[in-house]
């Protein structure tokens, strides 16, 4: 794919950001995935081209940060955390299952192209532990037979929403524009915080 | 009496809390107002006299960091919030962005206005869509109602999956656009850090503690906490309890206090270890319920209060396999600069599978004990350090254990014993 004159236009209010353009290498490869899916070359290049490096600088940045992917991901990239906590709990069996339900392995993406796959590190949640994360928005609390459902919806097209986010969930490259700091304007949408998080507010509201 | 105190946290049970309006609705951004009208100097006084220190783990006086800034050198400076949160167990910085991110906007003004910069980056992790995606609004959001741009700017910096770069220097790093890995210090990032201009790196809820301070006064904060760690802060409790989640308490409170509001460990087990601040704090066993949960209190337990993230594992637990799992994030995560961290940690994960398997051998733990010798303090960041907390400190409590992997010729412990849904049919 080619980088329209729009985008060329985003990528440059992307830079415009910081002081030094360099800076701006992480937001525009998180927009070349918005575009492509994935960091192809051709967005490496442009990249290059935009901040006046080597495209071999560009790439080892690229190459050194895991959620820059070399190859295409599902629409719905599907990460369970496997982190000590998160595995023990039931982060292991949850994974193990969806790679047996999926017929793929870590990293790996379904036939149709809908779902892939990836064991992750800690993501920060776990108060709602076993934690499994879609495009990088939180399903907490999941079970072998929650995650199952959720990535069948995902297969069937109407995937389940997130547990803390907007009210659907968004594909892959959509999120991959979020991360560039562009604005899809959901940020009102889904809950400000889970059970968890109130708890000790709750408690201690109650006297305890 | 209770014994939690919710400052930050106070409102985070309203809807819309996380809104411009949610957030002035209980005086947000009146704290900025009176700071500006402060001398910078009288502001860095007040959080010195405040007692606040860093929450993102090494806990050093925030006041005095921001007072190492040199004034009146005709150089740019950079504030930058660490919102990397990446330690396994750590979860406080997202849920709070996530119900309140105005709250660090206007710690990020008055912080900006104390060390004399025009520019904030608040780096926050990459796999967060909905956390990055609230910051981003909040931020928006402060910049049309003319609370931004009026001299302090703000921006997002969104990471992309490497725990190195919640390190200071790697994060600098990272954000001046290359790989994510540690600088040497001296020159500390006071004196040189983001493109070597002096910087401030504070973490996202010592920045957010701010206003609070600034609002209420010295004094009211200092009243709170313990004698040498004031005021409050956030403990996350997760793994093995019957309600996990984030409690909001003065320094000082103890583990059995926090699990007894709780409601304790899950029925019919009970707590084997915990870690005090995420996995690269020294593990604690039963035997530290009562530790108070400060900085001097955890680290004279031998330990570290670190993120005050309380991972809570009972009796079905292996902690052979909870060590190995760690230990192969930390391999993965090593930025492969230092040469006895890159080593060091894939030798450490070798030995430990043996171990877990079954086919290790005593003369295994020793060897992993030299190893962690040779890795702890032999590198430019703290990451091989944090690497050798949960080993040595496994050993230590748990030999027995170990040897038994040994002696048995395979882990002694059912997986799914541990596992939260173990007798739902899963």
């Amino acid at each position: 794919m080619a980088f329209s004159s729009e985008d060329l236009s985003t990528m440059d209010s992307i830079i415009k950001r910081y002081p030094r353009s360099r800076s701006a290498i992480m937001p525009l490869l998180h927009f070349v995935q918005a575009k492509a899916g994935y960091v192809t070359n051709e967005g490496i290049e442009v990249i290059a081209q935009l901040l006046d490096l080597e495209a071999a600088e560009v790439t080892a940045v690229s190459t050194f940060y895991t959620q820059y992917k070399p190859t295409p991901v599902g629409e719905y990239h599907v990460g369970v955390c496997t982190n000590t906590l998160c595995a023990i709990m039931g982060g292991d069996a949850i994974f193990a299952s969806l790679k047996d339900h999926l017929g793929i392995g870590n990293d790996e993406v379904t036939a149709d192209g809908k779902v892939s796959l990836e064991h992750i590190e800690c993501n920060a949640a776990c108060d709602y532990a076993p934690v499994v994360m879609a495009n990088w928005e939180f399903y907490d609390n999941q079970t072998v037979e929650s995650a199952k459902e959720l990535v069948d919806s995902m297969r069937a097209g109407n995937p389940k929403p997130p547990t803390r986010g907007p009210s659907r969930l968004v594909t892959y490259k959509e999120a991959s524009a979020v991360l560039a700091g562009l604005n899809d304007g959901l940020a009102h949408e889904g809950v400000q915080a889970g059970e968890p998080t109130l708890l000790g507010l709750k408690l201690s509201k109650e006297g305890k | 009496m209770t014994k939690l105190a919710p400052v930050l946290s106070a409102h985070w049970d309203e809807k819309d809390s996380f809104t411009l309006e949610g957030y002035k609705r209980h005086g947000g951004y009146k704290a900025a107002e009176k700071a500006l009208k402060m001398d910078p100097d009288a502001v860095i006084q007040l959080v010195k006299d405040s007692g606040l220190r860093g929450r993102g783990g090494a806990g050093f006086p925030t006041g005095m960091k921001w007072g190492f800034i040199p004034q009146g050198d005709n150089k740019d400076h950079y504030l930058v919030v660490n919102a990397d949160e990446s330690e396994p167990g750590t979860c406080k910085d997202m849920p709070l962005l996530m119900a309140n991110p105005h709250v660090l906007i206007e710690g990020c003004i008055i912080a900006c206005h104390a060390i004399r910069a025009k520019h904030a980056f608040i780096y926050i992790r990459g796999e967060v869509t909905h956390v990055a995606r609230r910051m981003n609004q909040a931020i928006a959001d402060a910049y049309a109602a003319g609370i931004l741009g009026n001299g302090i700017d703000v921006v997002l910096h969104v990471g992309a999956g490497a725990y190195i770069c919640g390190e200071e220097t790697a994060l600098l790093d990272s954000l001046e656009g290359f790989r994510g890995q540690p600088r040497l210090r001296p020159p500390f990032p006071a004196i040189a850090g983001l493109y070597a201009r002096p910087t401030v790196v504070n973490n996202v809820e010592s920045i957010a503690s701010v206003p609070a301070i600034v609002m209420n006064g010295a004094e009211w904060y200092q009243s709170m906490g313990t004698e040498k760690s004031k005021g409050t802060t956030l403990y996350s409790l997760s793994g093995h309890v019957v309600n996990p989640g984030q409690f909001e308490a003065p320094l000082g409170i103890t583990l059995r206090e926090i699990l007894d509001l709780a409601g304790g460990v899950r029925p019919g087990h009970k707590l084997k270890f915990w870690t005090p601040g995420g996995s690269s704090t020294p593990l604690f066993t039963d035997a530290h319920l009562d530790v108070p949960l400060d900085y001097e209190g955890v680290a004279a337990a031998g330990s570290m209060l670190g993120t005050k993230a309380l991972q809570i594992f009972d009796e079905t637990t292996c902690v052979v396999r909870a060590v190995l799992r760690w230990t192969e994030f930390y391999k993965h995560e090593s930025c492969g600069k230092c040469t006895p961290c890159r080593e060091g940690t894939w030798w450490l994960v070798q030995i430990l599978r043996d171990l877990e398997e079954g086919k290790g051998t005593e003369a295994d733990l020793a060897k992993l004990l030299d190893l962690c010798d040779n890795i702890l303090g032999r590198s430019f960041c703290a990451l091989g350090d944090g690497a050798t907390s949960p080993i040595t400190s496994s050993i230590k409590y748990f030999r027995d254990e170990y040897i038994a992997h040994v002696t048995n010729g395979s882990c002694p412990f059912d997986p799914v014993a541990s596992t939260l849904f173990v007798g739902a049919g899963a």
